[in-house]
């Protein structure tokens, strides 16, 4: 007896920043029901036989190719190169003129839905900010630091497309400090390290995300076409420095007045962990309100801020 | 025993601990809220505000029950004495009154986010930066919020304007109509007299980043203070113009002023 074939056919998704923590953990999500094509501009990521897996610049002719071979009907570009790595040109070849690349690709070949992972840093740090920023708040941080001005860019082209081009559907989501096992960012390393430097005197509130909750809320944006912009974040808050005492992390101190200090220090030091362009983050808080993502979406985080400061306590490695 | 848990032993004692934990808040699975409240250096704030209240500034309150039990409030007051000890001698009556006690939120000044761990204090007792935003999104928790609509120019002023009300800001009444939130007028009396000044050295002040440097004595005396709260006030929303607004503006500043003759009148003398 022939067991009778699903003759629906699976999604085909594209999947940008497949070498990524997050990337893994969606295709992870989304490999039995959907067909992907994993892209990663840095490295060839192996993902086996089932899921194509390019290392492509998207700047690069044979990008195209990619959107000629395969009848993709989604994106999820979550590619964006970090402040942290590249210099400030390639970062914002790889961000600005990449995105916009994949954006107008996707509009050319028809692409039913796309979902675009940003950063809450868009938002920017400054003594002046209200708690709970919802999505309407202004993107303060292009003005604030020149590094995080791509980040800003790549949202305003998403922005751009989201309304110039409805039937993209895209959602772009500006999720909270992603932290958990095998993240690299800012903040995952860290937590992750055995002494962490604060500014003295300072502790901003934070929200940290666990980077499955994360990988959960993409793969759910993505199932729901609802065009838009929203805040991912958990309805928890912590300030840094007892982020850290949890965590397991000795707590350097920073010189923080007068302000030229420390950003002299920081940059003298040049610490990938905590460069100074972020200073103001360590700083100042940006405590964003995800509660519209969450209504929206029906989402809600499973693993509390104990369950992740336990995690970075038990699992230590030098700064 | 550690210095944390020594210190803990001596300031808090476990009905303090109870008591507090017993009030309602919107906190985090670690104790704190967006605004960065944390409960536990609440109970410390509170343990070693009680002497200052009782015993250094004598207060004396009457009407705090009119402070609602529950849903959205302003409590309204009249500004002064330099230093924000009017907010921490209000904040300190409604959190300990017998029956229902409430912990109200106070919004500061924008300077104070600025100036290293005092801002983070500041945030962790319960004060949170003075935008409308804030007050929105707190009102709209169901808080209670200390609010002074005079600003620094009622805190910055001179003893010889002392108890008079200088100009109210029309922010709180637009927040109080949108949330349906009670206004509760509070005339505090005795604050003028904590930290006399005389002049204010603006250029100083602008060059330290502060409201104001006023020239005063480098202590804060020991007036008695008394605080008087009126019953409370509400006013429907609606589009309204500003000019009615500014009339509802200044039902509160009567109001307060009327309390504030009342702790003049009561006073036996200032300390």
């Amino acid at each position: 007896m022939t067991v009778p074939k699903n003759t629906q056919p699976k999604p085909q998704i594209l999947i940008t920043g497949a070498a990524g923590a997050t990337a893994q953990r969606v295709i992870d999500r989304l490999r039995e029901t959907c067909d992907l094509v994993a892209v990663d501009a840095r490295i060839q990521v192996p993902l086996g036989d089932e899921i194509p897996s390019y290392c492509i610049d998207f700047n690069h002719r044979s990008f195209e190719d990619l959107f000629r071979r395969y009848q993709f009907d989604g994106v999820i570009h979550l590619g964006r190169i970090r402040s942290s790595q590249l210099t400030r040109m390639r970062r914002y070849n790889a961000n600005v003129l990449g995105t916009q690349k994949l954006l107008d690709l996707s509009h050319k070949y028809g692409i039913k839905r796309i979902v675009v992972l940003s950063t809450f840093h868009v938002y920017g740090a400054m003594a002046y900010n209200p708690a709970l920023i919802d999505e309407s708040a202004p993107m303060k941080s292009a003005g604030l630091s020149a590094d995080l001005i791509d980040s800003v860019e790549l949202e305003n082209l998403a922005n751009l497309y989201l309304w110039r081009f409805p039937e993209l559907n895209i959602t772009i989501l500006r999720p909270c400090n992603i932290v958990g096992p095998s993240v690299q960012n800012t903040m995952g390393r860290l937590l992750a390290s055995h002494r962490a430097p604060v500014l003295a005197g300072f502790s901003p509130m934070m929200q940290f995300m666990h980077i499955d909750d994360m990988a959960d809320a993409i793969v759910l944006a993505y199932n729901k076409p609802v065009r838009g912009i929203f805040n991912v974040a958990s309805q928890d808050w912590v300030a840094y420095q007892r982020a850290l005492e949890l965590s397991g992390c000795k707590r350097i101190p920073v010189p923080s007045v007068p302000p030229v200090l420390p950003r002299l220090i920081l940059r003298t030091l040049r610490l990938q962990s905590f460069p100074a362009y972020l200073m103001e983050f360590f700083k100042y808080p940006v405590v964003i309100d995800g509660q519209a993502f969450a209504k929206e979406f029906g989402f809600q985080p499973k693993r509390p801020l104990k369950e992740i400061f336990r995690f970075y306590r038990d699992n230590k490695r030098p700064l | 025993m550690s210095l944390a848990s020594f210190l803990k032993a001596r300031l808090i004692p476990a009905k303090l601990d109870e008591q507090i934990n017993r009030i309602r808040k919107p906190i985090g699975s670690l104790g704190y809220d967006p605004w960065g409240f944390n409960n536990e250096t609440f109970k410390y704030g509170f343990s070693l505000t009680k002497p200052i209240y009782e015993k250094y500034f004598r207060t004396e309150s009457h009407g705090v029950e009119h402070v609602p039990a529950e849903g959205p409030v302003l409590i309204v007051g009249n500004h002064s004495g330099q230093l924000p000890i009017d907010g921490i001698l209000v904040g300190y009556a409604i959190a300990s009154r017998e029956k229902n006690p409430r912990i109200p939120r106070a919004m500061i000044e924008r300077f104070f986010p600025t100036v290293p761990w005092l801002g983070n204090l500041l945030n962790e007792v319960g004060a949170a930066l003075g935008d409308p935003v804030n007050c929105a999104r707190m009102l709209a928790n169901n808080e209670a919020i200390i609010v002074f609509p005079e600003g620094v120019r009622g805190s910055g002023k001179l003893y010889r304007d002392r108890y008079k009300l200088q100009r109210f800001g029309n922010g709180f009444m637009h927040l109080a109509m949108k949330y349906n939130a009670a206004i509760v007028p509070v005339g505090i009396v005795g604050c003028e007299e904590t930290i006399p000044a005389i002049a204010n050295i603006k250029p100083l002040a602008k060059a330290l980043g502060v409201p104001y440097a006023p020239v005063a004595m480098p202590l804060i005396l020991p007036a008695k203070v008394h605080l008087n709260f009126g019953p409370p006030m509400y006013f429907e929303g609606g589009d309204i113009s500003e000019e009615q607004v500014n009339e509802r503006v200044e039902q509160v500043k009567a109001e307060v002023n009327r309390l504030i003759n009342k702790g003049l009148t009561e006073r036996k003398g200032l300390f």
